[in-house]
């Protein structure tokens, strides 16, 4: 099973459908049922809106995520959902789940905020997560601050607007995508087939 | 490479039971391109980089009937959707972003109530705030009118045809607000609308192109990403468009409505003529 978690913010409409298409069982999970991650094959972060907001709407799923972490159990973070795997964002005050070491900084003045669109990948490292997609697929983005992980070794692949972006995050069994794979038509359901093929052990 | 998005947008009757694509006004009768979600299905299909739903039947008890049509695309359909048409509040929009929509498109909710902007923004993110702006050109014909507009603090534009202000219309372009639309575009972004939807009441359903000053005007005065609308008439004004203003997005609807150019076909064109596009 794979527990998307809804912690309050934005809808999961887009990303249960996804997931639907190329997996059998994807669950919700909200605050009053939290137990329900415990037994996961992975997990799902999603997330629009603002860090702050974000951050302490997640605090009932908190400790329980960074247990399942460090049982070794996938976990993919999507736009905000990925930021907040991170120490800080410039966006807030709040303190994110410190789980890849970096901070959370604002796109430069000098491009169109948010950067939104279509745009494709600059792969840096193998990853599973990138199965069948080359650097001619494009992602849709939106978002307005970007990660920078304290390790360049963590970014698996970077977008070009204004200057490289980490696109594609990875620690371990933690990934982070700043694109919204639910709204990148075909190639975005590749994403999460992956994860949810890394989720089964492949 | 961040693309040019081509956006196909869907103006919806929902008078009737599923809500249709209008399509076009023929000999007085309104004809209709098919069923929103089927359409935006096939869109999709054809490679189009976000869909916009516009609601031009507008009344509350339709808002139903488009959460329902958006459910019904959001479920088949993986790429952004925008709706607009008769959002009025806060909880309008949540409805609609329940059902599936990823960005809401404001107009003359947000000239009533500019606070509506910060609200949506707040509430839902700026990226799902969208603010649509339909322009109206005023000539000025004399030194002296320009002046007195100037001294109304108007922004004043040279065009080919001579100086001219941008007034925004709203009720569909049914009535004149007073408001100049340059200064509008300024402002919802100080409110954190997270882009803007420009359409130019002189050039739409004329397909004559979009109108290129207007878009240059407001790309220039505004950090977010701005759509133009309004005039297209093929993949050359598209082509026009992006080639002359910093436009991120340019939406068509009758082209593609009328099976005059599929979304592939327009998109084939522009990346032949060096525009960045997804294919």
């Amino acid at each position: 099973m794979i527990a998307i978690i809804d912690y309050g913010i934005g809808n999961l409409f887009s990303i249960y459908n996804g997931l639907k298409r190329v997996y059998d069982k994807p669950t919700i999970v909200s605050s009053d049922n939290t137990g329900k991650m415990e037994g996961a094959d992975g997990i799902i972060v999603p997330g629009v809106g603002a860090f702050d907001d974000c951050v302490r709407n997640f605090k009932p799923f908190s400790d329980t995520l960074i247990e399942i972490v460090e049982s070794g159990v996938p976990v993919l973070g999507i736009c905000i959902g990925m930021q907040l795997f991170f120490d800080e964002s410039e966006e807030g005050e709040e303190k994110g789940l410190g789980l890849i070491p970096g901070k959370v900084i604002r796109l430069p003045k000098t491009v169109r905020v948010p950067h939104m669109g279509w745009n494709n990948l600059h792969i840096l490292k193998q990853s599973k997560l990138l199965d069948r997609i080359s650097e001619e697929d494009y992602f849709y983005f939106v978002h307005s601050y970007y990660c920078v992980p304290h390790d360049e070794e963590h970014i698996v692949a970077s977008v070009a607007y204004g200057s490289d972006l980490a696109a594609i995050v990875q620690k371990n069994n933690i990934y982070g995508v700043q694109f919204h794979p639910e709204k990148s038509s075909k190639r975005g359901l590749h994403i999460l087939e992956n994860f949810a093929e890394i989720c089964r052990g492949g | 490479m961040l693309t040019k998005r081509i956006i196909p947008c869907l103006d919806c009757d929902l008078g009737v039971p599923e809500g249709r694509v209008v399509k076009g006004i023929e000999f007085k009768s309104i004809t209709y391109a098919g069923i929103p979600w089927e359409l935006a299905a096939e869109y999709g299909e054809q490679g189009a980089d976000e869909l916009v739903f516009l609601d031009i039947t507008a009344s509350n008890e339709r808002r139903e009937t488009m959460a329902h049509v958006i459910e019904r695309t959001a479920s088949n359909v993986f790429i952004p959707l925008t709706v607009g048409g008769g959002i009025r509040s806060v909880d309008d929009a949540k409805r609609i972003f329940n059902a599936g929509a990823d960005k809401i498109s404001v107009n003359t909710a947000a000239i009533k109530n500019p606070k509506l902007v910060n609200e949506i923004a707040e509430m839902f993110g700026n990226q799902a705030c969208v603010v649509a702006i339909d322009a109206k050109r005023r000539h000025l014909p004399s030194d002296e009118e320009a002046k007195k507009r100037a001294d109304e603090e108007r922004e004043i534009i040279d065009t080919k045809e001579g100086k001219c202000w941008f007034e925004c219309s709203f009720y569909g372009g049914k009535k004149f607000t007073g408001v100049d639309a340059l200064k509008w575009a300024q402002e919802v972004e100080e409110r954190g609308a997270g882009e803007i939807l420009l359409t130019s009441m002189d050039r739409d359903g004329t397909k004559d192109g979009f109108d290129i000053e207007l878009t240059k005007a407001v790309c220039d005065r505004v950090n977010i990403p701005v759509i133009a609308s309004g005039g297209c008439g093929g993949p050359k004004h598209m082509k026009e468009v992006f080639e002359l203003s910093d436009v991120s997005a340019a939406l068509a609807a009758s082209i593609f409505h009328y099976k005059e150019y599929t979304i592939r076909e327009v998109k084939q064109y522009l990346k032949e003529n060096g525009i960045s596009v997804r294919l």
